[in-house]
């Protein structure tokens, strides 16, 4: 019986579903090979979480939850301050702090630290090193979230939200063109929608911060006139977490452009508690530290409705997307932009294309001019090799970037060597005088160790590349990992098994074959 | 076709203290154009922002110069490939919302009156990011670094791997010299191709050294010299012709890729050329200096054989159902 020629039989695989799996990404079906923006043109985001702040807004929300609720039990507390991380109030009644331990206990990840003083007893509430920890990093997924769920609801085609690091978020929006988009885009991604809703203090006049701070009380600009300021008593009444729907639509009496919004049923709780006490009294609507609105209470609203008046429809669609889909823990800063008109994507495709295209026309040709059948088996190899690594980055959902193209050029200068060395070491055994069937089987044996130790060592350092590469260069690192491993594949087993094939069918191999001088 | 026929050996560690003047040189005014000239970092490590613009005609370079300095403080306008495409670069570093808003308007605006252009790409970078890719980078490296001298100390020996580390120094300094010498855009992609060279000129010394390793096992000569220059002669046109093909390619590439490929490609196209000569002329001298010894090695791969060899006779025995 024949053995089987399983190196043939494996190559003869590998060959068809390179094949298989290449045709898709050139018909434009799924799975297929996604072009980066730098290849077909939008824009890409890097934003910068300030996690800092997200621990800040937690320790604010706490400083509201402990006054409604020690409002509501007759608790008297007095000097609630919150100071960057830490808050910090008095209790009057010493005979309360059973009371108000257990209320402190509901606050999860905080440590409290208690200082007997002559009026009372001074609680001092932190957060746990560990809390922090958390609180950024679900300030950081929760941005992703956010991010995605607006760019989802602008009605974007596949937008990509991934995270860079500890505090990076990395935003990329192909097919983005007309600059009113691009800034559009960026006011969604970038507006925190932080909705808070204060008091205002009309007893008191402050016209400096430190004025303000005197009373408890913080200073914010008007929207629509920076100049003018509001004195309002912290902490606030209401953080927009509690926001459960947002619309857009317009005041019945005045017909200017509104968001409706609709709270969750603690924060109707408060929203109505807060009104039926303060009828007469004004209550500012903060978004982002500035105020839209404020409007005076008619009477105790419940079912914990409101609304904000906003000068154009389009800000209002803005504006509700961005409340709708919550609003972001912690601020984004803009840390690097980048975008690639669809013109210059549709250049650099072309010219990586004839770069690539040319340098393989070149080796093919040097190839087999140089090893005459050996060097036509070897292109064999290099062109299976090609469909395998396109194919491979197709059902990875790989992005192939520039430099990504570049580095398929490169694999294919270097994918040869395989096959250079064996042959050289063919040759060898022929100079020897040894018969050709011993030649080729000494060839690839000898060659081996070589080939492994040399093909390890570059991915060693296409490893280090991907785990400490950003972006494209991690693009790059992974086109080049896939190329020496299906260039083992195509160069070692895949030839091997062809020359075993032409030797079992009783061809004549001679060392004219090899590009040798008979 | 056959490049070197003849089995002939020639001789290149006889000459290896040419060799290695000579590189010590170019790796000398390598670190001397590092160290005083600098290197043109890119936006991508500096910050700022650049737009690349394209007209439909020819434009003079010094109205558009004069023409956006109205607007920004000292900006850098060259062309980008042809003459009809420029490239402007801003120094601003704080890259607020409010300055991105408008800038690509601001700039379409002032360049209308000297025709039609199109923005084809702007890249806004803030400083912050720039360190951090440097250090990124720094990592790669030394993590590279670190997991191939482990590899090669343990598949062949550590002098092997002092002496393939030393050589992509050797090659690193130079390419980096190269880069800054002549002042080549120093961009991320930059960075990927110095990552990628370790690799490739990694993988020419491998080759060298595998067949060293080789000549030491199964040939009787005692003499180190002769053994490298019989291994270097026979991988010789091995190491010529792969590095012909990628030299090809990589050429290809800088002469077709586009502009914005070409600090890459330059970078890749030194690199092999250095990478080629450090894997025959340099690498293998170093096992000389570092003190290889032929009788300890060999001693070494007869006591692996011997192990594998008692391993193999365990086997059959256990297979054989002796024991």
């Amino acid at each position: 019986m024949k053995k089987l020629n399983y190196r043939l039989v494996i190559f003869i695989f590998a060959a068809l579903f390179g094949i298989a799996f290449t045709i898709p990404s050139f018909i434009g079906k799924e799975p297929k090979v996604n072009l980066g923006l730098d290849l077909q043109g939008g824009i890409y985001l890097v934003l910068g979480v300030k996690g800092d702040e997200a621990v800040k807004s937690k320790i604010k929300t706490f400083a509201s939850t402990i006054k409604y609720i020690t409002n509501k039990k007759e608790i008297f507390i007095d000097n609630l301050k919150v100071n960057n991380k830490t808050l910090s109030f008095e209790l009057i009644d010493k005979d309360d702090a059973p009371k108000m331990d257990e209320i402190l206990k509901k606050l999860k990840g905080t440590q409290v630290i208690k200082k007997h003083t002559k009026e009372g007893i001074l609680y001092i509430v932190k957060l746990t090193p560990k809390e922090i920890e958390k609180t950024r990093e679900d300030a950081l997924n929760q941005a992703i979230q956010t991010i995605r769920s607006r760019l989802d609801a602008f009605g974007l085609a596949e937008p990509s939200v991934t995270k860079q690091g500890k505090d990076k978020i990395v935003v990329e929006l192909p097919g983005i063109k007309t600059q009113k988009e691009k800034n559009s885009i960026k006011k969604l991604i970038s507006t925190s929608a932080h909705l808070e809703l204060y008091a205002v203090d009309d007893e008191h006049k402050a016209v400096t911060p430190k004025d303000a701070a005197k009373y408890g009380d913080i200073l914010l600009p008007s929207k629509d006139n920076p100049n003018r300021k509001y004195l309002l008593k912290t902490p606030p009444v209401l953080d927009g977490s509690m926001i459960t729907d947002a619309t857009v639509g317009f005041t019945q009496k005045t017909n200017q452009p509104a968001i409706f919004f609709t709270l969750n049923s603690q924060g109707a709780a408060i929203f109505g508690d807060f009104t039926g006490k303060n009828v007469g009294k004004r209550l500012a609507i903060v978004v982002d530290n500035k105020v839209y609105s404020a409007p005076v209470i008619q009477e105790r609203i419940g079912g914990g409705s409101g609304q904000i008046t906003v000068g154009s429809p389009e800000e209002a669609h803005v504006l509700a997307i961005a409340l709708r889909s919550g609003s972001l823990p912690a601020p984004v800063i803009l840390l690097e932009q980048r975008s690639v008109g669809a013109s210059l994507g549709a250049d650099s495709i072309k010219k990586s294309l004839i770069a690539l295209i040319s340098g393989f026309v070149i080796v093919v040709i040097f190839m087999a001019w140089y090893y005459n059948l050996a060097g036509i088996i070897a292109d064999i190899a290099l062109i299976v090799n090609l469909f395998l690594i396109i194919a491979i980055m197709a059902l990875f959902g790989a992005t192939l970037t520039l430099p990504g193209m570049a580095g398929i050029v490169l694999t294919v200068g270097m994918a040869v060597d395989a096959n250079v060395i064996i042959n050289e070491r063919i040759r060898e055994l022929i100079r020897e005088g040894k018969n050709i069937k011993t030649a080729i089987e000494g060839g690839y044996k000898n060659a081996m160790s070589a080939i492994v130790d040399a093909n390890i060592t570059t991915l060693i350092a296409a490893i280090a590349l991907f785990a400490y590469g950003t972006g494209t260069i991690k693009g790059f690192a992974i086109t080049m990992a896939i190329g020496i491993l299906a260039s083992m594949l195509t160069a070692i087993l895949g030839t091997h098994g062809i020359w075993e094939y032409l030797l079992a069918g009783g061809k004549k191999i001679t060392p004219k074959h090899f590009g040798m001088k008979a | 076709m056959e490049l070197f026929k003849s089995e002939k050996i020639y001789d290149f560690m006889s000459k290896r203290n040419i060799f290695i003047s000579i590189s010590l040189i170019l790796i000398a005014l390598s670190l001397f154009s590092i160290f005083t000239k600098g290197f043109n970092w890119g936006i991508d490590f500096k910050g700022g922002i650049e737009i690349q613009v394209k007209f439909d005609k020819q434009i003079d370079l010094g109205e558009i110069r004069k023409i956006v300095s109205k607007k920004f403080s000292s900006p850098n306008v060259t062309t980008f490939g042809n003459n009809n495409e420029i490239l402007i670069r801003l120094n601003v570093n704080a890259v607020s919302n409010d300055v991105q808003k408008s800038l690509e308007n601001e700039i379409k605006n002032l360049l209308k009156p000297l025709g039609n252009a199109e923005i084809r790409r702007v890249d806004i970078v803030g400083a912050k990011v720039g360190n951090e890719l440097k250090e990124k980078g720094l990592n790669a490296f030394i993590f590279s670094i670190i997991g191939i001298l482990i590899y090669v100390a343990f598949r062949f020996e550590w002098r092997f791997a002092l002496a393939s580390v030393l050589a992509l120094f050797h090659d690193t300094i130079i390419s980096l010299g190269a880069v800054s010498f002549f002042g080549i855009e120093t961009n991320l992609d930059v960075l990927a191709a110095i990552l990628t060279l370790m690799g490739y000129s990694l993988n020419d010394t491998i080759v060298v050294f595998d067949r060293i390793r080789e000549q030491v096992r199964d040939s009787k000569v005692n003499d180190l010299a002769t053994l490298i220059n019989e291994a270097i002669s026979k991988t010789l046109s091995r190491t010529v012709l792969t590095s012909l093909t990628t030299f090809f390619v990589v050429l290809t590439l800088f002469l077709f890729g586009g502009e914005i490929i070409r600090p890459f490609s330059f970078t890749l196209l030194v690199g092999i050329i250095v990478g080629t000569y450090s894997s025959i002329f340099i690498a293998s001298p170093l096992l000389i200096w570092l003190g290889f010894k032929i009788d300890d090695y060999r001693k070494r791969l007869a006591e692996i054989e011997k192990r594998k060899r008692e391993k193999e006779k365990l086997r059959e025995m256990y297979q054989g159902g002796v024991v």
